[in-house]
């Protein structure tokens, strides 16, 4: 870490000589630390997957959900601090509802993710704040089709056919790679995401976790909701069996 | 409260917008009021604010110039903003924000028309207290409670440009010769997918069939129009 000592990294509202903010760049830092999450954007809708590693045995299953809803056909989920994580859920939902309002329609992905990317960035400028230090996955279905973007700890944001932010986000990838997202229906990508959140899960460093996953897609009539029960439990096994066959 | 300062320059209008199988027409008077003061007998009613969004304007001349300047404006930075035309539901909607927020201080009823690309034509309502309503037809100004039951009457779903044209024009010649502070010249635009049409009536050429034939005289070249076609039980 070149940057320790030089006094260049101590504020976001310093450059480094060579042109790097280093609070920007410790920001993804705390991303990287989180559990993976993944975002699939297929033919007719997105699949939304987190591994929720759980550190206590006391936490209730099923609770403290890693994504969340937007707006009805928005879905969101974060990658590093979790609190960072609440915060840009209410600010994603504050833009949402105040597009709602202004334009009696609901605001597309893009619109969502250019204004998260903007929120995001004013935290880069100010030495009396701290840039986020979560990746929030963004994905839904609107007037355009299906969307998925990643708003990175800086405030860009790319879209995807496949995303993943977090520890396993490298091993997701390839595998998100060898996919044929344009032609996948949303069902099939359930498993895929599945299959992907248990095969990137390192179990030698963390035991526990949980596999959370939502869906937007024609089966849900354009709503972000859950995976139904039976679907994630089929999907959860199935994905437990590619893993013994793989290893 | 007072409905307009005194001096202050009313649309006292006959205004009307239409939708059809391909797009929509927006018709107008012409006349501007100060009292009973003519103050522009060829005036343009129908205002551009998107490409194919147009408004009909009634009410304060002053008020409505400025609500739709504004709008102008707010469609011009959508454009910019959000890559895309807006749709005719977002134009109606800034105009509704406007009305809506200031409806103590403004004497504005206005119809949005066009054409998008969600929607095809469509139509919709603002009147004085800033409400919302798309309509398959709206009509507006003074000169409009004149012409309700000949609209009601004669208006039918799935009709082409032609008949829709001519449909404005006889409501509003029957609105104008009505009401007193309606008149001039009757200005069209027809807005559909592949372009924008201006159309001109002028004043001694308005339908007149409704006058009878000793005002008419036998020899009348107007065409033969059936206002109201009255479907039998």
């Amino acid at each position: 870490m070149t940057s320790i000592g030089t006094g260049y990294d101590l504020s976001a509202s310093t450059y480094s000589p060579d042109g790097r903010i280093f609070q920007v760049e410790y920001a993804n830092k705390a991303v990287e630390n989180s559990g993976t999450a993944i975002g699939l954007r297929v033919k007719d809708g997105i699949v939304l997957a987190v591994e929720k590693l759980v550190h206590s045995k006391l936490l209730v299953p099923g609770a403290n959900r890693r994504i969340s809803t937007v707006d009805r056909h928005v879905g969101l989920t974060t990658a590093g601090l979790l609190a960072d994580g609440r915060h840009i859920t209410g600010q994603a939902r504050k833009e949402a509802q105040v597009f709602r309002q202004w334009h009696r329609t609901p605001a597309t992905l893009k619109i969502i993710a250019d204004r998260l990317g903007a929120y995001i960035q004013m935290y880069t400028l100010y030495s009396s704040v701290r840039p986020f230090g979560v990746s929030t996955i963004v994905g839904g279905v609107d007037k355009t089709g299906p969307g998925l973007y990643v708003v990175e700890p800086s405030g860009v944001y790319y879209g995807y056919h496949g995303a993943a932010i977090g520890k396993g986000r490298q091993l997701a990838k390839n595998e998100l790679e060898k996919l044929n997202l344009t032609e996948l229906s949303t069902r099939e990508a359930v498993f895929e995401a599945a299959r992907i959140i248990y095969l990137v899960h390192d179990d030698a460093k963390e035991k526990e976790f949980e596999l959370e996953m939502s869906w937007i897609g024609d089966e849900t009539n354009g709503l972000h909701v859950p995976v139904p029960k039976d679907l994630h439990d089929e999907a959860e096994q199935r994905a437990k069996d590619a893993l013994e066959n793989f290893e | 409260m007072q409905q307009l300062k005194s001096g202050e320059v009313n649309l006292g209008t006959s205004i009307m917008a239409v939708q059809f199988d391909g797009g929509v027409v927006v018709g107008a008077d012409s006349r501007t009021t100060t009292g009973s003061y003519i103050a522009n007998r060829v005036t343009d009613k129908l205002t551009y604010v998107h490409d194919r969004i147009y408004c009909c304007r009634s009410g304060s001349a002053a008020d409505t110039q400025a609500v739709a300047d504004a709008i102008h404006r707010s469609l011009q930075q959508y454009t910019q903003v959000y890559e895309g035309t807006p749709t005719v539901h977002t134009a109606a909607t800034y105009f509704e924000n406007v009305c809506y927020n200031n409806k103590d201080n403004l004497s504005a009823g206005i119809i949005v028309a066009g054409w998008d690309k969600e929607v095809g034509p469509s139509v919709y309502n603002i009147p004085l207290g800033g409400g919302l309503f798309r309509q398959p037809w709206a009509i507006g100004g003074s000169g409009s409670t004149y012409v309700y039951g000949y609209c009601d009457a004669t208006y039918r779903e799935g009709w082409g440009r032609d008949e829709t044209v001519e449909f404005v024009k006889n409501t509003l010649s029957l609105a104008m010769a009505r009401d007193g502070s309606s008149g001039g010249v009757i200005r069209m635009v027809v807005i559909q997918e592949d372009g924008v049409e201006r159309l001109f009536v002028p004043g001694n050429e308005l339908p007149k069939f409704w006058e009878g034939l000793e005002v008419l005289g036998k020899a009348s070249a107007q065409p033969p129009v059936v206002p109201m076609a009255v479907e039998p039980l």
